[in-house]
C-alpha cells in the first residue's frame, strides 16, 4: 500500500514537471481499448486480466514496436463488470485512434451480449477469448464475434467427458447425479443447454443450483448438495463465488476432488483464499494453464525491465494473467492477418474483422510468437469463430495448478447441431440474412 | 431585474393557472425545448464538436432522459405522496420484460402501444404492491417494497417465459419502429426519449398541480390530517403507487429497448432502485425539474470524477483511476447533501431567487 501510495505521489509529481504523456487522438498507430474491471466483487479476477492484456500490448510496443512497425495506441476503461458502465465505456472509446477501436474485448458475458448488437452497427470486431455467447461461434450469422479458444459449451462437454473419463467410461455416467452450481446470470446459464443435452443422453441425473451475484451467500445451496448426494458438482462462477464455494464444500464435507470448476473458476484467486480446504479441487484450463513460456522471458526484460509493467513479476505466470496474453496475442495475430492483405498500416474494424476470420497459427508460429505449450493451433474460418474446441484439466494441490489431463476435444456432433439451432433462433429474432461462408475468400 | 414575478396582469383563470405564469419562465422552458428538439440534432447533422459522434447521445443524453422519466415516476412515489419506495428498479424492470414480451408474442403491435400497455403492467403490479402502504408506514414500506424487488429480480431469472425461454437469460429489444419511422441512429433514439421525457414531465407538472396531487401531498405531510379533511388514504396512496409504477415501467421498457438494446435481469437490480433513490434525493423531493437535475448529477459525476486526470493529462494507473472515482464520488455526494439537503433543485430556486433580486441583493 505504501509503496502504492509512494508510487502515486512520484507519478503526480512527474505529470506536474513533465509533459503530457497520454494517448492524443493524433498520434499514429492502431488504436486498442482495454475494457477492465478492477473495482467491485470481480476486481480480484479482473485486475490480473487485465494486466495480462495491457502488459502484452505494452510488450510488443516495447519489444518490436507495436504490430509490424504500426505501434498500439491503447486506453483502459474501468466497467466495474456492470453493463451499462461497459457500454458507456465502448461509446467513448469506440471511435479513437485514427481508425477507430480495432477490436473490443470486454471481459464481460453481459457487456458481451449489450455490444453483439452494437458491434455490426459500428463495424468493431468483439473477442471474447473464452466466455461470450457460445452460438456466437456460428461466424455466418455472428459476423462480428469471436469466442475464440473455447465457449462454455466446449466447456461443458468436456467437463462431463472428464468426469466419464474418471468412472470409467461414458456408460459408467448412467444414473450419477451431477449438480451444476452456477452464477444466477447469463453467463452461469450458458451450458445449461449442452448440459440438459449430455444428461438426456448419457442418462445422469442433473440438478441445477443457481447461487445469486455476487456469490458470497451459498449456505443454502450447499446443504442442498449435501442432501442430494452428488457424484460430481460442476462449477460455473466467477470471483468471490468460486473461494466461497470451495469454502462451504469444506464445511458440508463434499470432496473437493468431485469439484470440477470451469476455466473461470480455475485460477489463483479462486483457490488461494480457500487455503487448505481447496487441495484437490479440479477445474478446466481453456488450453492454457498457469506456467511461463518463452513470451514471460520477454515482458521480464522489455517491460518489468523498464519497470512499464501492471502487475508483479511474479504474477505474470498466473492462469489469468496468461489468459489476458492470450486473448490480446490472438486478437492482435488477428490484427497482423489483416494487414498482410492491406498493408502495414492502422487496421479499421473491418478489416480486423476479416484478419481475424483467417487467424491460422501453427505451432511454429505459436512458438515463434512465444507461446509454445500453452494453446494448440488455432485456425479461424467464416464457419468456425471459435477456432479450437480444446481443454484440459487442472488440480489445485495447495500451492500451484498441475495438469492432470490430456486434451479432450468437444463432441462436435453433438454440439454443432444444438449450435447451429441457437444461431438460426437468433438470426429469425433479428431478421440477419446468414452469410454463405463457401463465398468468403 | 432579470427574472420577475411582478408586473404579469393577468385577465383570465386560465391565464392565471398556466403551467408556467410568468413569462421569463415560458421563455425559458421554451428556449430549452427549442434547444433539446431542433438544435442539437441540427448541431448533430451538422457534425459541430461533442454533437457529431455517437457519444453524447449514447452514453449522455439518453440514458440521463431515461433515468429522469424514472426519476419522475419514483418522485410521485417519494416526493410527492411521501411513501418511501426501493422497488423502483423492479417496476423499470416489470416494463421492460413486459413490453419485450408483448414486442415478441402480439406480432404488429405498434411501438407506443407497446410502451403504454409495459407502463400499465407495471402499474397493475405497483398497484397490488402498494396495498401493504394501507397499513404500513415509513421504513416498514421501504422494507415491503424491498420485497417486491427481491421478488421480481427472482421472478425475471427463474420463470422462463418472462425471457421467452431464452437460454442464458438475456433478452435483446426489436426495431424501434415508430408510425412507421425506424428510430436506429443514435440521435433518432435521442428524438424518441426526449418527446416521451417532455411528454411524461408535462403530464406529471400537471397532475400534481391538480386534484390528485393535492391528495398526494396531503397525503405526505399528514396522513391522518389528510383523512380528517376528506381525502380517501387509498384512493391517494394507491393512484401514486399506480402512477409512479406506469412512469417506471415506461422508463424501464425505454431503458431496454432505446438504451440497452439486449440485457439481463442485472440491468433493473436492487443498485438501479438505489440509483434512483438517489437521483430524487439530491435531485429534490417533490420536483420535475429536480429529476432532471438529479439523473444528470447521478450519471455524469462518476464520468467527470473519471475524467479529470485525463483532461489535466495525469498518467493515472488505470486501477488507481477507478478506486478514486468511487470515493469522490462518495465525497461528492455527501458535501451536496451537507450544503444543499433540499437537492439541486432548491439550488435552481435560489438562482432564480438571485436572479429576481440582481443586481440590488440584500
Amino acid at each position: 500500500m505504501a509503496h502504492r501510495i509512494s508510487r502515486l505521489s512520484a507519478l503526480l509529481i512527474c505529470a506536474a514537471l513533465a509533459s503530457p504523456s497520454a494517448v492524443s487522438a493524433q498520434e499514429n498507430g492502431q488504436f486498442i481499448p482495454v475494457l477492465s474491471y478492477r473495482t467491485g466483487p470481480f476486481a480480484p479476477n479482473g485486475i490480473p486480466w487485465a494486466d495480462g492484456i495491457v502488459d502484452y500490448l505494452e510488450l510488443l510496443n516495447q519489444r518490436d514496436g507495436g504490430i509490424n512497425g504500426v505501434k498500439i495506441l491503447y486506453e483502459e476503461c474501468e466497467t466495474g463488470y456492470a453493463t451499462d458502465r461497459g457500454v458507456e465505456c465502448y461509446e467513448r472509446l469506440k471511435g479513437k485512434g485514427p481508425t477507430g477501436a480495432a477490436f473490443v474485448n470486454p471481459l464481460s458475458t453481459g457487456i458481451t451480449f449489450a455490444l453483439t448488437e452494437k458491434a455490426p452497427v459500428d463495424k468493431i470486431p468483439l473477442v471474447t477469448a473464452g466466455f461470450g455467447r457460445s452460438e456466437s461461434k456460428d461466424g455466418s450469422v455472428f459476423t462480428w464475434n469471436f469466442p475464440l479458444v473455447g465457449t462454455y459449451w466446449t466447456a461443458a462437454d468436456v467437463a462431463i467427458q472428464h468426469i466419464a473419463k474418471e468412472l470409467g467410461g461414458t456408460d459408467k455416467l448412467s444414473g450419477r447425479k451431477i449438480v451444476l452450481l452456477y452464477h444466477d446470470s447469463p453467463f452461469g446459464k450458458e451450458p445449461i443447454p449442452v448440459l440438459e443435452a449430455l444428461a438426456k443422453k448419457r442418462g445422469f441425473q442433473l440438478t441445477m443450483i443457481p447461487v445469486a451475484n455476487p456469490g458470497v451467500e451459498q449456505k443454502s445451496q450447499w446443504l442442498q448438495i449435501r442432501q442430494i448426494r452428488p457424484d460430481y458438482v460442476v462449477m460455473w462462477g466467477w470471483g468471490v463465488m468460486n473461494p466461497t464455494a470451495i469454502q462451504e464444500a469444506a464445511n458440508v464435507n463434499f470432496p473437493r476432488d468431485k469439484m470440477i470448476g470451469f476455466w473461470f473458476a480455475g485460477a489463483e484467486p479462486d483457490v488461494v483464499p480457500a487455503g487448505a480446504n481447496a487441495v484437490g479441487y479440479k477445474a478446466l484450463m481453456l488450453q492454457h494453464g498457469a506456467g511461463r513460456a518463452k513470451v514471460h522471458d520477454d515482458l521480464d526484460k522489455f517491460v518489468y525491465g523498464k519497470g512499464l509493467g501492471k502487475s508483479k513479476p511474479v504474477d505474470t505466470g498466473g492462469v489469468l494473467f496468461n489468459r489476458g496474453m492470450v486473448g490480446a496475442m490472438l486478437a492482435v495475430e488477428g490484427i497482423r492477418t489483416a494487414m498482410k492483405k492491406f498493408g502495414n498500416k492502422p487496421m479499421t474494424g473491418e478489416q480486423v474483422r476479416w484478419g481475424l476470420e483467417n487467424i491460422d497459427l501453427d505451432e511454429a508460429q505459436l512458438k515463434s510468437l512465444g507461446f509454445e505449450g500453452m494453446i494448440s493451433p488455432v485456425k479461424i474460418s467464416c464457419a468456425d469463430h471459435e477456432g479450437s474446441n480444446k481443454s484440459r484439466l487442472q488440480q489445485w494441490d495447495g500451492k500451484g495448478w498441475k495438469i492432470i489431463s490430456d486434451w479432450y476435444t468437444a463432441d462436435e456432433a453433438m454440439l454443432a447441431p444444438m449450435l447451429k439451432d441457437a444461431a438460426a433462433r437468433y438470426a429469425k429474432e433479428k431478421g440477419i440474412t446468414p452469410r454463405d461462408c463457401s463465398k468468403e475468400s | 431585474m432579470f427574472y420577475r414575478e411582478a408586473g404579469h396582469f393577468r385577465d383570465n383563470y386560465q391565464a392565471d393557472m398556466a403551467l408556467f405564469p410568468i413569462r421569463e419562465d415560458r421563455i425559458g422552458v421554451s428556449l430549452l425545448l427549442f434547444a433539446a428538439f431542433v438544435a442539437v440534432p441540427l448541431l448533430h447533422l451538422a457534425r459541430i464538436g461533442p454533437f457529431s459522434g455517437d457519444y453524447l447521445f449514447n452514453a449522455i443524453l439518453i440514458p440521463v432522459l431515461i433515468l429522469s422519466v424514472a426519476a419522475i415516476g419514483l418522485n410521485v412515489l417519494v416526493g410527492y405522496c411521501g411513501q418511501i419506495s426501493l422497488g423502483a428498479g423492479a417496476f423499470m424492470g416489470i416494463g421492460a420484460y413486459a413490453a419485450y414480451n408483448i414486442a415478441v408474442r402480439v406480432p404488429g403491435m405498434p411501438l407506443i402501444g407497446t410502451f403504454l400497455l409495459a407502463g400499465g403492467v407495471a402499474a397493475v403490479a405497483g398497484v397490488l404492491f402498494g396495498i401493504p402502504s394501507l397499513r404500513i408506514k415509513g421504513l416498514y414500506l421501504a422494507v415491503a417494497t424491498l420485497a417486491a424487488q427481491f421478488f421480481f429480480d427472482w421472478c425475471f431469472l427463474r420463470l422462463g417465459w418472462v425471457t421467452n425461454y431464452t437460454p442464458s437469460g438475456s433478452v435483446s429489444a426489436p426495431a424501434l419502429v415508430v408510425f412507421g419511422w425506424e428510430a436506429d441512429k443514435p440521435v433518432e433514439r435521442y428524438l424518441l426519449v426526449l418527446t416521451i421525457a417532455a411528454a411524461v414531465a408535462w403530464g406529471i407538472a400537471n397532475l400534481v398541480r391538480g386534484n390528485i396531487g393535492r391528495q398526494w401531498m396531503a397525503t405526505r405531510d399528514m396522513d391522518i390530517a389528510a383523512e380528517i379533511i376528506g381525502i380517501r388514504p387509498v384512493e391517494a396512496k394507491l393512484t401514486a403507487f399506480a402512477v409512479s409504477s406506469f412512469i417506471l415501467g415506461l422508463a424501464g421498457a425505454l431503458w431496454a429497448f432505446a438504451n440497452l438494446r439486449s440485457w439481463e435481469p442485472y440491468a433493473f437490480s436492487i443498485d438501479r432502485s438505489f440509483q434512483l433513490l438517489f437521483i430524487v434525493i439530491i435531485g429534490g423531493l417533490g420536483s420535475i425539474v429536480g429529476c432532471f437535475l438529479g439523473a444528470a448529477f447521478i450519471w455524469l459525476l462518476p464520468l467527470v470524477v473519471e475524467a479529470v486526470p485525463r483532461w489535466l493529462s495525469i498518467p493515472i494507473s488505470a486501477d488507481a483511476a477507478a478506486n478514486l472515482t468511487l470515493a469522490a464520488f462518495g465525497v461528492l455526494i455527501l458535501l451536496t447533501l451537507i450544503y444543499e439537503p433540499h437537492g439541486l433543485a432548491r439550488v435552481w430556486s435560489i438562482t432564480k431567487h438571485k436572479l429576481r433580486r440582481w443586481p440590488f441583493p440584500y
